[in-house]
């Protein structure tokens, strides 16, 4: 097997991938970095954000406002030393993008232009009309072709973590298109792996977006932490998921049940506000997770409208008009168009709530390490936990650059305390069994197990059971189901036995980090018995602080599911109180 | 409302896979397709029903990571804004011409991945400045002059698309040139005499024969041909000012 030995290698090379990248080599030189990436950078999913990404600039916006937006926006599970950190260091990584090129929309003054956004109690969210994501993904990937020692290695699949005397020490990945097997010993490793929610059948993320990263920490015995947490996005398309940004009520759109009723005054959100003119932080502007659940309320209540989709409300923009929708939405009129037949200029647009983003991820602390010495994680695959128990829109691009670049000077303080690093042997040995693992999928033969059959049905018990309300009963049989579905994951079946680039192998290897990640949300849901920001229970309807205020971490364990630890949350100046996002004291 | 069309297509795809066989073959299956679906639904039915050994590329399904670039009759498209109801009942499927084949519907981009870095895609800055000075200035009328060519998603279909490249891969190529021109255009920007030493040059524009077929490809109207365009009429000025007016700067 080839070595290749470098100083940090990171998976992932989306916008945290890229952020610490640049990071590591712009503070040395020197510096040997993979950059490893199962797609090309600029497919990561990174691209498809709309929105914008939030950081305090405008004279009448503070520090502590975002602070205070973003903690009880999290419904106070968010570790406040951490939230400190991040909306600190905001400013100064947005506007380190726009001095890379990134053509964030302006005001007339030339001045960046900021949006309103859901929870955000002041226009705070940059953004590049509603192609920000997009935007800032090829702005870092091109910036990074500045640097030599960026080694990237494009569409090379991460396999397993090379853990030895207790500290990791590389990974192995397969290079997709010869399907070789590769070595990667390094100092320390960064797991920028994106999110997963493709564990779920109906969602705004990507093909990509399987928890890959998650589950390489996982396995290796690091924590997952408050994978419970599955954000909801409110406005999705209801043929295939497609988002609507947020960005769309932030300029003024407006949300109405079948009999043309602004319903969100009816879920404490209210009282209404005057069309076209969105006032922040109530009504259309509350935060995602009451707008996810305003939803099922109206669906319970009969007041939904029906489409051959199933259950929709609608998302009214017309007052905005064309000129407006042209400069501000125009990738949302596209996609309206296109993938529905329908123009918002002309009516309203039917949505429905959309699995979007995982708050939970890999356990790390604020210096964005985790718990086993050399590893890193940032972007959406780590919790550190800044967003709680639901992000807020555009913290999360955010998020992908502070922690991107934390991450980096934290590897870079690792390799500096001079770790030795084990014997060849003992990490080649570690290696060996890994691409062990992969071919014993090449030689079995007798495997019954369909790969889109297992996935289907790990899709439906999540859509099922573990969506925007749960139950107890619910939960129990959701645990069940994906502990059989581990086991019987054991006896898949590969069809494609080639070596040049097998998506049927990927898709194999894909299947086992979801149900892996699954199983980290299916029991952390049921266990938590309380209902906080994205995790609603209807058995359990109130926030329980006094047993709860805690974050859940996930132990690995190859056949059993987890093992659940609680650990307290960080609380520095801000004491958990009520959510309030009715207009009425505004 | 009502119930959502069905049909069945026939789905004629190019299968490849170096391993076994010596020459690019054709498959054909038949699929139950929405009519509402894009030609990537209907190839993911395939992978997930029919043939899990199709291999092509895809992430986003919303026309924006650039991953599944392919011939659909023909023609240069993102397959997951392949609409089936713009198609009859066959439909066929090939990888992006001009690219050489890796396996099935996938190709080697590794050529473009090349040119785009050689054209230098980034902001060499005017000015230097620092981060705690705050925001380069840039007023919407300046914006607007660059903007559209920050739209390109690399998706290559313009290079599936351009003649010029078919016949000499040298060409650097509509995506890479036009990206060269978005910076040059960009008012923070200083790099343009850097850029033109690559983009002004017989692989770069004077390659171009201005056919515009990548403008007509192109999924997010970046008009990759337009910006060929200026970039000539602009090194022609160069050219001019430095050979006839050489008092002149440039
Ligand atoms: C449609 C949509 C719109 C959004 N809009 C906004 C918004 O407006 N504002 C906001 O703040 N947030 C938004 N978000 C959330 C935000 O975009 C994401 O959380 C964020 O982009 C994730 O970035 P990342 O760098 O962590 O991961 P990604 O960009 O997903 O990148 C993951 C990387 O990991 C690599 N990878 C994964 N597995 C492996 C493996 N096994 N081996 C090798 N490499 C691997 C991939 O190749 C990829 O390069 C949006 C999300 C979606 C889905
Ligand atoms: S899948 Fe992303 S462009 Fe088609």
């Amino acid at each position: 097997m080839e070595i290749i030995k470098t100083d940090v290698a990171i998976v992932g090379a989306g916008g945290a991938g890229l952020r610490a990248a640049i990071a590591l080599a712009e503070a040395d030189p020197k510096l040997r970095i993979a950059l490893i990436s199962k797609v090309y950078p600029m497919r990561s999913h990174t691209c498809a954000a709309e929105g914008g990404a939030a950081g305090v600039i405008k004279s009448d916006d503070s520090l502590d406002l975002h602070f205070n937006d973003t903690v009880g926006g999290g419904d106070w599970l968010s570790d406040q030393d951490a939230v400190e950190y991040f909306i600190n260091e905001a400013p100064k990584e947005l506007t380190q993008l726009e001095h890379w090129g990134c053509p964030w929309s302006r005001e007339p003054n030339g001045s960046v232009a900021v949006r309103p956004f859901g929870g955000m109690k002041i226009k705070r969210t940059w953004f590049a009309a509603d192609k920000s994501g997009f935007h800032i993904l090829h702005t870092l990937f091109q910036t990074s072709l500045k640097y030599p020692s960026i080694q990237r290695f494009d569409e090379y699949y991460a396999t397993d973590l090379l853990v030895e005397d207790g500290r990791c020490q590389g990974l192995t990945a397969l290079e997709i298109r010869n399907g070789e097997m590769k070595q990667f010993q390094a100092g320390a490793v960064i797991i920028a792996a994106g999110g997963g929610g493709k564990m779920f059948p109906f969602t705004t993320n990507g093909n990509i977006k399987t928890g890959d990263g998650m589950a390489l920490a996982y396995r290796a015995g690091t924590p997952l932490k408050d994978m419970e947490f599955v954000q909801y996005h409110p406005t999705g398309l209801p043929n295939n998921g497609i988002l609507l940004t947020e960005g769309c009520r932030g300029e003024g759109g407006i949300l109405l049940n079948k009999d043309g009723r602004r319903y969100l005054q009816d879920y404490g959100m209210g009282p209404e506000t005057p069309v076209g003119q969105p006032v922040l932080k109530t009504m259309e502007l509350g935060p995602r997770d009451r707008l996810s659940q305003a939803f099922w309320g109206e669906q319970q209540k009969g007041n939904t409208v029906k489409t051959p989709w199933g259950d929709c409300v609608l998302l009214d923009m017309r007052h905005l008009g064309e000129k407006k929708i042209d400069e501000r939405l125009p990738l949302v009129r596209d996609l309206c168009i296109s993938y529905l037949g329908k123009d918002p200029v002309k009516e309203p647009i039917p949505i429905r709530p959309v699995v979007h983003y995982m708050m939970g991820g890999i356990h790390t602390d604020v210096q964005a390490a985790t718990r086993l010495p050399g590893l890193f994680a940032a972007g959406e695959c780590a919790c550190v936990s800044i967003n709680g128990a639901n992000r807020l829109g555009s913290n999360s691009l955010t998020e992908l650059l502070v922690f991107g670049r934390r991450a980096a000077l934290s590897a870079m303080a690792h390799l500096q305390s001079n770790p030795t690093p084990s014997s060849d042997a003992a990490l080649a040995a570690k290696a060996k069994a890994s691409q062990n693992r992969i071919q014993a999928l090449f030689d079995k033969s007798d495997g019954t197990e369909s790969i889109a059959g297992l996935r289907q049905e790990m899709m439906d018990t999540m859509e099922a059971n573990v969506g925007i309300y749960r139950t107890g009963e619910g939960l129990a049989a959701a645990c069940e189901k994906i502990s059989e579905l581990r086991r019987r994951y054991a006896n898949i079946t590969l069809t494609d036995k080639s070596r040049v680039y097998n998506t049927d192998l990927m898709q194999a290897l894909e299947l086992g980090s979801m149900l892996d990640c699954a199983e980290a949300v299916t029991v952390g849901a049921r266990d938590r018995k309380e209902s906080r920001g994205a995790h609603q229970r209807l058995d359990f309807t109130a926030r329980d602080d006094e047993n709860l205020l805690k974050h859940s971490l996930a132990h690995y364990h190859p056949t059993e599911p987890p093992r659940i630890e609680y650990l307290d949350v960080v609380i520095t100046k801000s004491q958990p109180g009520i959510r309030d996002y009715s207009g009425a004291k505004k | 409302m009502s119930e959502l069309q069905k049909r069945q297509i026939q789905l004629e795809v190019l299968r490849y896979n170096p391993e076994t066989d010596t020459a690019p073959r054709y498959q054909t299956y038949s699929v139950p397709c929405l009519n509402e679906w894009v030609v990537l639904d209907a190839l993911n039915y395939v992978k997930d029903h029919i043939d899990p050994t199709l291999s092509y590329r895809w992430s986003c399904h919303m026309a924006v990571c650039g991953s599944c670039g392919m011939m659909v009759n023909g023609e240069p498209k993102l397959a997951c804004k392949a609409f089936i109801h713009e198609y009859g009942d066959q439909i066929k499927v090939e990888p992006m011409a001009n690219f050489p084949i890796e396996r099935d519907l996938v190709t080697t981009v590794e050529d473009f991945i090349t040119k785009l870095a050689s054209v230098k895609p980034y902001l060499i800055p005017k000015s230097d400045q620092p981060i705690s000075a705050g925001e380069f200035k840039q007023t919407p009328a300046e914006l607007k002059k660059f903007k559209q060519y920050t739209l390109c998603i690399n998706c290559m279909l313009c290079y599936a698309a351009c003649p010029q490249y078919g016949l000499v891969p040298e060409f650097l190529g509509p995506a890479a040139i036009s990206m060269a021109h978005r910076y040059n255009q960009d008012s923070r920007d200083g790099g343009r005499d850097q850029r033109q030493e690559v983009i002004a040059t017989d692989e770069g524009v004077w390659e171009c024969s201005f056919v515009g077929a990548c403008s007509e490809v192109c999924p997010k109207h970046v008009d990759p041909a337009g910006a060929l365009q200026q970039v000539k009429v602009a090194s022609t000025i160069d050219w001019y000012k430095e050979h006839l007016m050489p008092w002149v700067k440039k």
